[in-house]
């Protein structure tokens, strides 16, 4: 009998972490030296898999925060600690740089942005959600294109927020990038608005209108994918021009 | 992708990616389903995955039938395909 019908076309590979940085209290950042990494496109993800001392493996998806080509050849991880979490708490708080994980990737062509897209963007994240839009915004950048790229961040407190400094330099320096945070639990001092979940209102206002034909990403629990698509749909947005990611959980 | 899946469904047809792609040359997620229960048919990327088993359960988002079961094993993979029509598979470069 042939020894293998099937044989592993994509393969996991050892990574080494050359650096780790905190985002948020709860969420790191990896930076990760790939050997023969191919590129990847941003929203694409990993699988990262953990083998325990007998034998036991746990495996997840994460995003890809970076884009590629990135200045140093690095692939960047955004990992949000989940308290009751297998492996997540593992990569926040125990891996250190030098260390190697097992990862196999890059994986995803339907939710990920093509720089040829000529489309205006509407990206809409929450909570981690916002890791695979934040490679859209980085691949943006390093493209040099000029599609208009609209970003809601949803998310629960101003200490939750990932990449805060960069976004608010990229608003600055990026033409034709702004970004609108939606706080559901606290908000800043002098917020215009209470906190509130992500609604018809956030994304009528700081949306693009649906006759601009945007090119729509939505990525995060399932509960807020699911109403966040919903109000594009009934915005009039097209449906097919809304791709969504639920990594689970509630918000 | 437009119609709320049920509930405790954790995860979309995104997570399985890496999965299929050690099966097939191409990424699968890409690919349109038709759902066999409803002829629903969009992206395999947004089936709903419930991964709590000893594989992926992927079902239509809109009738919530099974369309696409990947169970892994230690040396194989199983794939059961019966709730698809058929599926679409874009190709490189076309």
């Amino acid at each position: 009998m042939a020894r293998t019908a099937v044989s592993g076309r994509l393969i996991w590979r050892a990574a080494t972490v050359a650096a780790a940085h905190w985002e948020t209290p709860t969420a790191r950042t990896l930076v990760l030296d790939v050997p023969d990494w191919p590129g990847h496109l941003p929203g694409q993800h990993v699988d990262v898999r953990l083998t325990a001392e007998d034998g036991y493996r746990a495996q997840r998806s994460y995003s890809i925060a970076s884009a590629w080509p990135h200045p140093e050849g690095k692939v960047e991880l955004t990992v949000q600690r989940l308290d009751d979490g297998e492996v997540s708490p593992y990569l926040t708080d125990t891996v250190e740089a030098g260390d190697q994980i097992e990862l196999r990737g890059p994986v995803g062509g339907w939710f990920v942005w093509r720089d040829k897209q000529p489309a205006p963007v509407l990206l809409i994240g929450g909570g981690s959600g916002v890791v695979p839009l934040m490679a859209m915004v980085r691949a943006r950048s390093m493209a040099g294109t000029k599609q208009p790229f609209r970003l809601i961040y949803s998310v629960r407190t101003p200490e939750d927020l990932l990449y805060a400094d960069e976004l608010r330099r990229r608003v600055r320096d990026d033409a034709g990038l702004d970004v609108h945070y939606v706080y559901t639990r606290k908000t800043p001092d002098n917020w215009p608005s209470p906190p509130k979940r992500i609604d018809v209102a956030a994304l009528n206002t700081y949306g693009w209108p649906p006759d601009f034909a945007p090119d729509c990403f939505v990525c995060g629990p399932t509960t807020f994918v699911e109403t966040a698509a919903d109000i594009l749909v009934a915005l009039g947005h097209d449906p097919r021009r809304i791709r969504t990611e639920r990594f689970g959980g509630t918000s | 992708m437009t119609q709320p899946g049920p509930r405790g469904a954790a995860l979309d047809g995104n997570a399985m990616a890496g999965d299929l792609r050690e099966i097939f040359a191409v990424d699968v997620t890409a690919a349109r389903f038709m759902c066999a229960g409803c002829t629903h048919t969009d992206a395999v990327a947004t089936l709903v995955v419930w991964h709590q088993s000893p594989g992926l359960v992927a079902r239509c988002p809109n009738c919530s039938d099974v369309v696409l079961r990947v169970v892994r094993a230690p040396d194989r993979v199983y794939l059961d395909l019966r709730g698809s029509v058929r599926l679409e598979v874009p190709l490189e470069g076309s």
